[in-house]
């Protein structure tokens, strides 16, 4: 028999799912060697499919999408349960993303948003909300609650290996795959728990091909500021790059196009916290020793913390930004 | 119980092994009043303060955090303090996005010899806080 593949989204693009796809032929190795029971995305399966499984009947499971709502964190745990190797593939899961950037914010400010005040909406559908329940002739229906804060895969059920990347690389899925089959097939043993697969274990800069100098900042630029010199380190140009602070396995993929690593792969090993550690490093290269010059350089960064978090601000320590006239009482400055 | 009505703050603070530590030793001896509310780590270098110790802080109870180091031009390894200079003007930047008054955090150059500016500063941060408040972090 063979082993049972699932893949599941839950919060995110679905640029995960194009990533599997775009493994080109070797997609015909994943569906020759698996049975794939559940992958909502690309074939027809229901939510009761895999509730009639048994607990542990899916061989591998791969998770993409950060856990936004009661439907996400219901299949996680439906998923969790029926599943032997549970992986957190892609930023979402494993860092919480771009969804995760929902954190600076409240349900309810979003909710307001969405519903009331954004710009786009016509005057007859402002201030429509949805309705959790609804009465319909065939009976009630209720939509999926929308939590107030986003999670990563791990912070709601036990996972097992993690894939970073937004999205991972196709040839980083490659590898995972391959690998995965040589267990499979050869009965070689897992790797330890919580192991990172399809990733390296230095930093972006790492693979970056650009030279590097003694770094000196004066000013942070955005990018129609500058035109960027093909060769030099970004950073040393001034371009906010997070290469600093982020795991390799992309092999510079952004760097390569002439644009500032955005930090997708997440922190490096042994970092807790990717925006701590970016604040670390750029105050490292800084060039000034007086506090109101730091201070203007720092304010020519755009949305400092919305860039050092991403992609990882739900993992962070902090997880959210306080919410606003929130919890800390005299948040007034 | 009563006691635990009272705000007694918890003030974490990263202190220089040969400036400010040393500082606060001589406030010590010298039986200055300091703050008791404060918690000293001690680490060899202001610049060992990683920004992320100061978010670990908050985010395990910390109501303030204190940073002391060698005044600037003294630093033990040259340009340490440099580094912790840039790291807190980033870091207040960083707690108000967070929305976490930046007030909580407290950089402060207290030589060897300056037991009495220890003393005297972390009183003063002490009242700060007080007057902030106990620090509650959502996370949910």
């Amino acid at each position: 028999m063979k082993p049972k593949l699932a893949l599941y989204w839950a919060s995110s693009c679905g640029g995960c799912e194009i990533a599997v796809v775009d493994i080109e032929l070797k997609i015909l190795d994943v569906a020759g060697f698996f049975d794939i029971v559940f992958w909502p995305c690309i074939m027809d399966f229901k939510y009761k499919d895999v509730e009639a499984m048994q607990d542990g009947d899916i061989t591998l499971c791969l998770f993409n999408g950060a856990i936004r709502t009661s439907e996400n964190e219901h299949l996680a745990k439906l998923l969790r349960a029926k599943s032997k190797v549970l992986v957190a593939f892609g930023s979402c899961a494993k860092e919480g993303c771009i969804p995760g950037l929902a954190n600076f914010y409240d349900k309810k400010t979003i909710l307001d948003y969405v519903y009331n005040d954004s710009p786009s909406l016509e005057a007859e559908s402002k201030g429509v909300y949805p309705e959790m329940r609804t009465n319909m002739p065939e009976g009630e229906i209720e939509i999926p609650e929308f939590w107030n804060t986003v999670k990563t895969l791990d912070q709601v059920v036990d996972v097992d290996y993690y894939v970073p990347g937004c999205p991972p690389q196709s040839f980083q899925i490659i590898n995972v795959i391959e690998a995965v089959i040589d267990i499979l097939k050869n009965g070689k043993p897992l790797p330890p728990k919580g192991t990172i697969l399809g990733a390296g274990d230095k930093t972006c800069c790492d693979e970056c091909p650009r030279e590097r100098k003694e770094k000196k900042i004066k000013k942070f630029y955005r990018p129609q500021e500058i035109i960027p010199d093909p060769k030099e380190c970004l950073l040393d140009q001034g371009i906010m790059c997070m290469g600093p602070a982020t795991r390799s396995g992309c092999d510079a993929l952004c760097v390569k196009a002439n644009s500032g690593c955005r930090g997708c792969y997440g922190p490096p090993p042994n970092v807790m916290d990717q925006g701590t550690k970016m604040v670390s490093a750029l105050s490292s290269v800084i060039d000034s020793t007086d506090p109101n010059e730091v201070k203007e350089i720092i304010k020519t960064i755009a949305d400092p913390l919305g860039t050092f978090y991403r992609f990882s601000l739900a993992s962070s320590l902090m997880k959210r930004v306080q919410q606003k006239n929130g919890e800390d009482k005299n948040r007034k400055f | 119980m009563e006691q635990d009505k009272e705000f007694n703050p918890k003030i974490v603070a990263f202190l220089c092994n040969w400036c400010t530590y040393t500082g606060a030793d001589l406030a010590g001896v010298s039986r200055l009043k300091s703050s008791p509310c404060v918690r000293i780590i001690r680490v060899m270098c202001s610049g060992r303060v990683d920004p992320t110790f100061i978010i670990k802080a908050f985010k395990q109870g910390a109501d303030g955090v204190f940073i002391g180091g060698c005044h600037i031009g003294d630093c033990h390894y040259s340009e340490g303090n440099y580094k912790t200079l840039r790291r807190v003007e980033f870091m207040k930047t960083f707690l108000e996005e967070f929305g976490i008054n930046p007030k909580r955090l407290r950089l402060e150059w207290i030589s060897a010899s300056e037991g009495d500016k220890y003393a005297a500063t972390t009183l003063e941060f002490e009242t700060e806080i007080r007057e902030l408040g106990p620090l509650h972090l959502v996370e949910a």
